[in-house]
């Protein structure tokens, strides 16, 4: 804070000094804010590589309590449930592959239809003229106004009309053809490309689906790969919509199967190192997601949130 | 390209051109574009929007017809002890939520403007926004747990009694609340973070000359010139935090006793678990109305739409 007050040369002075406590105190601060992010996940592995027999006796050990993987069998279904009992799990059959394969399907569907299909709607938004395209493009954007539930319930009375509840379709249907979100992303985008090559194009006679897809998608490559990763992780995370219609085992998405997965722990001694290895699984797509493209996500925030 | 054009920004560039090149218009084509949007945008949001409003004056329990009731649902709700209930429990945890999400990230965000730029620091501030609700509820369900959870754990070693974070009634919201604010700190931070980088740096140059102090260079040139973005993370903000819903479905479920029965989970409880549909609807239309009510007045006390820049 002080270096706000003291003149230019001053501070270049002040950055060379060899300690100074404010400066000390700041960084501890940050240090601080990072451990508290990132140290809970530290301790999921940790808890995930114990036995729920050992981990009351040993709760600040950094180390896993008696190391074994027995808590990750369990997940995906290789432990007998005599097995699973013995460890402190619920012996009930709970396979996580067909979750995460079901996570897989909804995420990766959604995204590339909303995505797709988002472009197409925000190219005409941006680079085609028409009358009422600002008017249609508000009400497309009123839209991000409307909270998620409200529009669930009555979502939910349509899929189950058209008889689609406990279907990969029923999942995917409201996000495939837009979101509100993604239309308004790259439509900032599209606004602001050169018309040049698209002119020249034109005068090549080019049509627009041409031009769309040989011009605009391969020029606006980068802002569609973080879209898509945004998105990926966003549905990846989904929780009540795949609630309402996912809910048989064979449909189910790891967010609500790692809910049944705690829901069925034993009363009174929840199988802890289970529970925590079910969701490392689920988490495990976006912390590689994370850790190949975490800077383009990082500086993709300050985008997305004030345009 | 003449030397008019040169002066127009890409955007009105975008926009002008073809208006001067060729008279008519791509309709036909820009119909073709929107085409999968519009149906998406027609059948899963105008229509559920206007078919929810519908469902609030009915009596429907899904197997049946939905039957008009007018606006008996809307008087049964005034009297219902469970709504106002759901509607204070969830506005602590807003309040909780917005002090404490906005403050921790303002100073995290003067720190990384200040002290570390670095993205890796940003990054590991932005891991736990990227999990799931259900995974950071998870997490913390562990963490917090009462009896051989971590943090317990650190609180008896300091000689203070141990907390049910999820089982006693005091602490079952600021619990959930403090899961979120951990969740969302670093993203609302990043947010921060590039609105102060908007900030240009001879403001404070000025300011520093006429000796300013830091206090004074933070309340008169900082926070008003940061305001389009407060405005947006505190819209932001309320308005996720009003449909609280992921992690109370997944710690609590609305215990211990009514303590956490937040509105949107009391709003599935009744649409899912009771089959009363059109209640649920209303209960749903009232969340809508508040939404929307919180960010109109957050945009016009606070000016939203303005900066002081300009």
């Amino acid at each position: 804070m002080t270096t706000a007050k003291v003149p230019a040369p001053a501070r270049a002075a002040a950055r060379r000094r060899p300690f100074n406590w404010r400066r000390a105190g700041a960084w501890a601060l940050v240090v601080l804010a990072v451990a508290v992010s990132v140290l809970p996940f530290y301790w999921i592995l940790r808890t995930a590589l114990s036995t729920n027999g050992s981990l009351a006796g040993n709760a600040t050990n950094l180390l896993p309590a008696d190391f074994n993987l027995g808590a990750f069998k369990r997940v995906f279904g290789l432990q007998s449930p005599e097995e699973a009992v013995a460890e402190g799990g619920s012996g009930a059959q709970i396979d996580f592959w067909i979750y995460l394969r079901n996570s897989a399907l909804f995420a990766t569907i959604t995204t590339i239809g909303a995505v797709f299909f988002s472009a197409m709607a925000a190219y005409a938004f941006a680079r085609l003229r028409w009358r009422g395209r600002n008017l249609v493009f508000s009400l497309f954007l009123a839209t991000m106004m409307v909270p998620p539930i409200f529009t669930a319930l009555p979502n939910f009375l349509l899929i189950k009309n058209l008889g689609l509840l406990n279907t990969l379709a029923g999942l995917v249907l409201p996000y495939i053809f837009m979101t509100p979100f993604a239309i308004f992303f790259l439509r900032q985008f599209f606004l602001n490309m050169s018309r040049e090559v698209e002119e020249a194009a034109m005068l090549d006679g080019a049509k627009h689906v041409r031009i769309f897809f040989q011009i605009i998608l391969p020029n606006a490559a980068a802002p569609i790969a973080t879209l898509a990763l945004l998105t990926f992780i966003g549905q990846w995370n989904e929780y009540f919509w795949p609630l309402l219609v996912g809910q048989e085992e064979s449909i189910r998405v790891l967010t609500v199967g790692l809910g049944v997965f705690k829901s069925q722990s034993p009363q009174g001694a929840p199988d802890w190192s289970g529970l925590m290895a079910a969701t490392l699984v689920s988490a495990l797509p976006v912390l590689i997601l994370f850790a190949v493209f975490g800077k383009k996500i990082v500086n993709s925030i300050g985008f997305s949130g004030i345009k | 390209m003449t030397t008019l054009t040169r002066n127009a920004s890409p955007a009105e560039h975008a926009v002008r051109r073809p208006l001067k090149r060729r008279g008519q218009s791509d309709l036909k084509i820009a119909l073709f574009f929107i085409a999968p949007a519009m149906i998406g945008f027609i059948v899963f949001y105008l229509v559920p929007t206007l078919r929810g409003i519908y469902l609030s004056f009915t009596e429907y329990s899904i197997l049946g017809d939905p039957t008009w009731i007018g606006t008996a649902n809307y008087e049964a709700i005034a009297k219902d002890p469970l709504f106002w209930n759901a509607l204070a429990v969830t506005s602590q945890y807003v309040l909780i939520n917005i002090v404490l999400q906005t403050a921790l990230a303002l100073g995290l965000a003067l720190l990384m403007h200040r002290v570390a730029k670095s993205t890796w620091i940003r990054g590991a501030l932005l891991l736990p926004y990227l999990m799931a609700n259900v995974i950071a509820a998870l997490l913390w369900f562990w963490l917090l747990d009462y009896q051989i959870g971590i943090v317990n754990y650190f609180i008896e070693s300091i000689g203070l009694p141990k907390v049910a974070f999820f089982g006693s009634e005091e602490w079952a919201i600021p619990t959930q609340a403090l899961i979120n604010t951990w969740r969302h700190m670093g993203y609302t931070a990043l947010l921060l973070f590039a609105g102060l980088q908007s900030i240009p740096h001879h403001v404070y140059e000025v300011a520093n000359l006429d000796g300013a102090s830091p206090w004074q260079t933070f309340r008169k040139i900082t926070v008003p010139l940061l305001r389009p973005v407060l405005v947006l993370v505190l819209i932001v903000t309320v308005i996720g935090s009003f449909q609280v819903f992921d992690t109370v479905a997944v710690t609590t479920l609305g215990g211990p006793v009514n303590a956490s029965r937040v509105l949107q989970f009391y709003i599935y409880q009744k649409a899912f678990t009771e089959s009363d549909f059109g209640y649920g609807s209303a209960l749903a239309v009232i969340l809508f109305v508040i939404l929307a009510l919180v960010a109109f007045i957050q945009m016009k006390f606070l000016k939203g739409n303005e900066s002081d820049l300009d």
